[in-house]
């Protein structure tokens, strides 16, 4: 089963390099030069893993070959980009993975094509040190689920692939669960850490004093599982949980909307946010925190220009 | 007279420097940034901009050469209100002791040292531009009132009110001051933080309506903490949001509070929305917005 990903930030890299190990790769860049690099100098990892994986990688997806496996591992603003960029009825054969942050990828990518979509949820993380470069962190796994008609077995070949690749990954029979979990985590954790600069660390979790930051933290939380509930959605993990775990593994993560916010970048905020806050609007719930932190989320980008 | 201003930072000054303008009145200052003091003593303390004044004054970083005073202004930004105060009180053991901070807790903190002590709320702005010199970029009103657990006796807060008012600080004492004090808390706390957390000034925070909306909420909590206390705003925070929001007003105006977070200083967030969330604690009135908004701004004060 060739595979394509799409996107070679950490998460990208990480799926492309493992499945390397165990498939034909094709990357898909945005820019030509990091192409090259890969198609140079392979693609190495460290950290948990320490090995370099050989990649076909194009900045032009007219240049790639047939492929079965898709992963769109862009964030949440390249979507778009990256489904257009698939579509137009090349690569029948494939089928489409989306392991974006937040609600929609799998809209966005399905007006483009009428491929097999499965959604993803990851939980891994690494840090890109160069184009060539991986550093793997976190080998927490990554959920997959079929999305509308997509066949259950379909779901889980892909799983057992990336576990042959020495990821670690699930095939679940319905991914709204998880989904909606690292949803209400990423909109919160995310949200709060881009307005106050703090990485994701143990202020996160402090509810001692009546200003501590955990208790905004719980109230964001409280009202994404009320919208939740509303939805009628039953969360795999509570997020609050998820927060107080992570706040204890030592080195503080840099969320990614906090990064984007520092370098002044678009972030994820519509589909993070903006996505919870119209579920909450859809199903009739007040979320006035969670609107509140969407609001100025926006208005922080907007102070750009 | 001698009044004693505590804290002589850009608002402390205009009190100084213009009260020392007037011969029954001798002005002491107290500050801790011994540059501004020095400067002071050596060329007096120069306004300049919307007034432009020399006052001739005593400076001291040292409390213990503060002579017992009749009056005291506090003028620090409400973080050092505590230690300020408790430094100064044995100058102010005879005498009434008026504040001119931003927030609220300020005359608690005064209080607690401190046996007469009066409310008060003042408009005028400056800036520090050097030791000893400060733009005074807004004149305004100053409203002056006992301050109810440990009041000073109307008769003194009528004397500060008419030195200041005679002084070129118009200023006005009255039974209640806190309609004035804490429209300005709800302005303040309705629009600095958000100006700090999104880099966007006054007037750009206002013209986005989803933003406008969030600071509606904090006004309406903000006025519902006032009225549970039976205290009646002398005007609509929302008008005179709407009003500094015009191009010919303040469109372009950063927030303080914006200032401080881009030199990454310490803010009032504590005794803005913190002191809304305590006062409205008490009085048992929700205030999950301005909790919310105090938590991301320790956040942020927290990154630095």
């Amino acid at each position: 089963m060739r595979a394509c990903i799409v996107g070679a930030g950490s998460i990208g890299s990480l799926f492309a390099a493992h499945l390397a190990t165990v498939t034909d790769v094709l990357v898909l860049t945005r820019r030509d030069e990091h192409a090259r690099a890969l198609n140079e100098k392979g693609l190495r990892v460290s950290g948990r893993h320490d090995f370099t994986a050989r990649v076909t990688a194009a900045s032009d997806a007219r240049d790639l070959p047939d492929f079965e496996l898709g992963i769109v591992a862009t964030k949440a603003t390249g979507v778009e980009a990256a489904a257009e960029a698939l579509g137009g009825g090349r690569f029948p054969g494939a089928t489409i993975i989306t392991v974006q942050n937040g609600l929609g990828a799998e809209e966005i990518v399905r007006a483009h094509g009428d491929w097999p979509l499965v959604s993803g949820v990851t939980f891994m993380s690494g840090t890109k040190h160069s184009d060539t470069h991986v550093e793997y962190i976190l080998d927490t796994p990554t959920w997959l689920g079929p999305y509308g008609e997509t066949p259950f077995a379909r779901v889980q070949e892909i799983a057992q692939l990336l576990v042959d690749g020495g990821l670690k990954a699930e095939a679940l029979p319905d991914l709204l669960p998880a989904q909606w979990s690292k949803l209400i985590f990423n909109a919160t954790v995310n949200g709060v850490a881009a307005l106050t600069g703090l990485p994701h660390d143990e202020h996160f979790a402090k509810e001692s004093e009546l200003g501590d930051l955990g208790h905004l933290v719980h109230g964001l939380v409280d009202e994404g599982k009320r919208v939740a509930a509303a939805a009628g959605v039953e969360l795999h993990d509570d997020p609050w949980e998820m927060n107080v775990l992570a706040t204890k593994r030592g080195s503080a993560h840099y969320p990614s909307m906090l990064e984007d916010v520092e370098a002044r970048r678009p972030t994820e905020v519509e589909l993070i946010n903006g996505a919870l806050v119209r579920e909450a609007e859809r199903h009739g719930v007040e979320a006035p925190l969670q609107t509140a932190v969407y609001r100025l989320v926006k208005a922080r980008e907007a102070s750009y220009s | 007279v001698k009044v004693c201003v505590v804290g002589c930072g850009a608002v402390g000054s205009l009190f100084a420097a213009n009260l020392a303008q007037l011969d029954d009145i001798e002005v002491w200052a107290y500050d801790l940034a011994q540059e501004h003091v020095d400067a002071i003593n050596r060329d007096g303390l120069r306004l300049s901009g919307a007034g432009d004044v020399v006052g001739r004054l005593r400076a001291t970083s040292d409390a213990a050469q503060l002579p017992p005073c009749d009056f005291g202004i506090v003028a620090t930004k409400a973080m050092h209100t505590s230690g300020a105060i408790a430094a100064t009180a044995p100058a102010f053991s005879d005498g009434c002791v008026a504040t001119v901070q931003n927030g609220l807790g300020n005359e608690e903190a005064i209080a607690e040292h401190v046996g007469r002590v009066i409310r008060g709320t003042t408009f005028p702005a400056g800036k520090i531009v050097a030791p000893g010199h400060v733009q005074w970029d807004v004149k305004g009103d100053t409203t002056l009132g006992p301050f109810e657990p440990k009041p000073a006796p109307p008769a003194e807060i009528e004397r500060l009110a008419d030195a200041c008012t005679r002084a070129g600080m118009p200023t006005a004492a009255v039974a209640d001051a806190r309609g004035p004090q804490w429209r300005k808390v709800i302005f303040n706390a309705s629009t600095n933080p958000i100006g700090a957390l999104t880099g966007l000034t006054h007037g750009r925070v206002c013209e986005d309506p989803a933003l406008r909306a969030l600071v509606s909420g904090l006004v309406e909590e903000g006025k519902a903490v006032a009225t549970a206390q039976g205290i009646e705003l002398d005007a609509d925070p929302e008008e005179l949001i709407d009003h500094a929001a015009r191009p010919d007003v303040a469109y372009d105006h950063k927030a303080s509070m914006l200032q401080d977070a881009e030199a990454r200083r310490a803010t009032e967030i504590d005794y803005l929305n913190g002191g809304l969330v305590r006062f409205g604690d008490e009085h048992g009135v929700p205030t999950p917005l301005n909790r919310a908004i105090w938590a991301l701004v320790k956040g942020l004060e927290r990154s630095w």
